[in-house]
């Protein structure tokens, strides 16, 4: 199974050179055709799995818990101004 | 040959809950940025999202208000794109198993109504807030909305025209509101609308479509859609070919325009969110929610219509939202003898007033028990219509019952008729030509002295005595 490995880098934002993608495309085609034996399973009458454990889900109670703590998770912010985070220009 | 339109619209409807959809912060709106976020809204490693229950009961309540189907077990799954308003790089949404199914919306059309199917309503999170302007190279980014929770209502391509789609959503609005499961406040952003638009000629199949995205206005999205209509129309007709894309509207050059630069991130990439267990209901909790439902717009529509004997267009009015209905039904209910009367005074005089002093009817100055007073005043005669008029005014003011205003300016009806006679003959005899006008036959006069009649009264007249004792002085 091939993959276009450049395109799922740049989906992922990840930078390959040439020759790590050159590298990686076999290795990820490689993986996926591992995972493709699982097709020749017979799941027939088999329900799908959501999620490897059997629980339902626990909910939670419309009840505010968190107070403000800006200053503490502002902290590792790159940077900051009047209490927004700044980032490079992203509007088109 | 004629074009068909072809719309599909996609509504982002905030879930009106204290809390976010998966962490404790408030949504409180118009906070300090970044004071209602926490490691879980702001995607911080090794953070565990925990659903909130209150968005799953009105995503279940508003499934059961349109008639669909609600899945006893749904599934939350990752939808990955990065935009610097998305910390964790993907959204927790419902894609393959959603809370509800199917369903439809009924809009009034030209032939009666017409049926618009739902296609789905799944649960999902907002992103925070981008802000660009004055910013040369930077966007500053406020995550207070990062994790609200949403529903996403997405609709079958049932709508043929622009005042279609407006209509439906002006139906879903005011749905969602009637069962407070939205604030739906457009302006805030908590009620958005994404419109897919094609064209074809009847009877072929659908043509391409474009999305045109992020729209919170019906003026703009009604405008949007007429123009992607026009635009598709040209292109295909000078023989070009839409092409499959998302286009912004911009309301100040009142154009749309292609958001090309995003087309590749349109490879969401879903996989089943693994930090999130699915999500089970019972039958009973479903159960218990539909009997808890409200009586719906279009129920209460009819019964207003039914049971008060009120016009279509009085009992729309006045089924606008809850807050409306049960007022007008505390006012039938002080004022039973009229109805009618009831929706007159609350729909023309109280909601005009209210609508110039910037109020809505949850704090109007006068209550409903208030209101009942100055109609009962009006029903035995005590003040005129027009008269009422005026103490409303007063009564809006200064809050005074209307007893007290009709009290304290002397505005009691005068029916005693030898006081009327007075002012009758009073009038004649500053008007001796009209007088011998009307009993040479000149019967049209007679509005001319009521008119007279009543200016001498200040109004207060009672326009019955005064029509009968004109008759029999004018004989003469």
């Amino acid at each position: 199974m091939d993959i276009d490995v450049n395109k799922v880098a740049m989906l992922a934002r990840i930078r390959l050179t040439d020759d790590e993608a050159a590298e990686l495309g076999p290795q990820l085609s490689g993986i996926l055709g591992y995972i493709e034996t699982l097709s020749e399973v017979d799941t027939e009458g088999v329900a799908a799995t959501a999620h490897p454990h059997d629980a339902a889900m626990p909910l939670r109670a419309n009840v505010v818990t968190n107070t403000n703590r800006r200053d503490e998770l502002q902290a590792s912010a790159p940077q900051t101004e009047s209490g927004l985070y700044v980032v490079p220009k992203v509007i088109e | 040959m004629s074009w068909e339109v072809v719309i599909g619209l996609e509504v982002h409807c905030q879930i009106n809950t204290r809390t976010k959809a998966f962490c404790g912060c408030s949504t409180r709106f118009g906070a300090e940025p970044n004071t209602q976020t926490c490691p879980v809204c702001l995607g911080m490693p090794g953070q565990l999202p925990v659903l909130n229950t209150v968005a799953v009961d009105k995503s279940i309540l508003t499934g059961l208000a349109i008639g669909a189907k609600i899945n006893l077990e749904s599934r939350f799954d990752r939808k990955n794109y990065f935009y610097p308003d998305l910390p964790k790089g993907y959204q927790i949404s419902q894609f393959a198993v959603p809370i509800v199914e199917g369903g439809h919306i009924d809009i009034p059309g030209k032939d009666g109504e017409k049926r618009i199917g739902v296609t789905r309503i799944h649960m999902e999170e907002d992103a925070g807030k981008s802000m660009h302007e004055g910013l040369e190279a930077v966007s500053h980014i406020d995550l207070n909305r990062s994790g609200v929770p949403l529903m996403e209502i997405v609709s079958e391509p049932d709508m043929r025209s622009a005042d279609e789609a407006i209509a439906y959503l002006k139906q879903l609005h005011q749905l969602v509101r009637f069962l407070e499961v939205s604030g739906a406040d457009m302006e805030k952003g908590q009620f958005r609308c994404d419109a897919n638009v094609s064209v074809r000629r009847p009877g072929e199949p659908l043509g391409t479509r474009t999305e045109l995205k992020n729209m919170n206005s019906f003026r703009f999205i009604k405008q949007a859609i007429d123009y992607e209509v026009m635009r598709q129309i040209e292109v295909i007709e000078d023989g070009g070919k839409v092409v499959q894309e998302s286009r912004l509207w911009d309301s100040v050059k009142n154009e749309s325009r292609s958001m090309r630069s995003k087309e590749e991130a349109h490879d969401y990439r879903y996989f089943p969110e693994p930090d999130l267990p699915p999500l089970r209901v019972s039958q009973e909790d479903v159960d218990a929610i539909r009997a808890g439902m409200p009586e719906l717009p279009g129920q209460l529509r009819r019964r207003f219509e039914t049971e008060f004997g009120l016009s279509p267009y009085d009992a729309d009015v006045l089924s606008q939202t809850r807050e409306l209905a049960s007022w007008y039904e505390s006012l039938v209910a002080a004022h039973p003898a009229d109805p009618k009367r009831c929706a007159n005074w609350m729909a023309n005089e109280l909601l005009g007033r209210l609508k110039e002093a910037g109020k809505e009817i949850e704090n109007s100055p006068v209550s409903a028990e208030s209101l009942a007073g100055l109609l009962d005043r009006i029903a035995d005669n005590t003040i005129s219509g027009k008269i009422a008029k005026d103490v409303l005014d007063a009564m809006m003011e200064s809050g005074a019952s209307a007893d007290a205003i009709i009290e304290e300016r002397g505005l009691k009806q005068v029916s005693d008729s030898g006081a009327i006679d007075a002012i009758i003959r009073e009038v004649m005899a500053a008007n001796p030509e009209q007088v011998e006008g009307y009993r040479g036959g000149k019967d049209k006069l007679m509005g001319f002295f009521v008119g007279q009649v009543m200016k001498a009264s200040r109004g207060q007249a009672n326009p019955g005595v005064v029509n009968q004792r004109l008759k029999e002085l004018l004989k003469g």
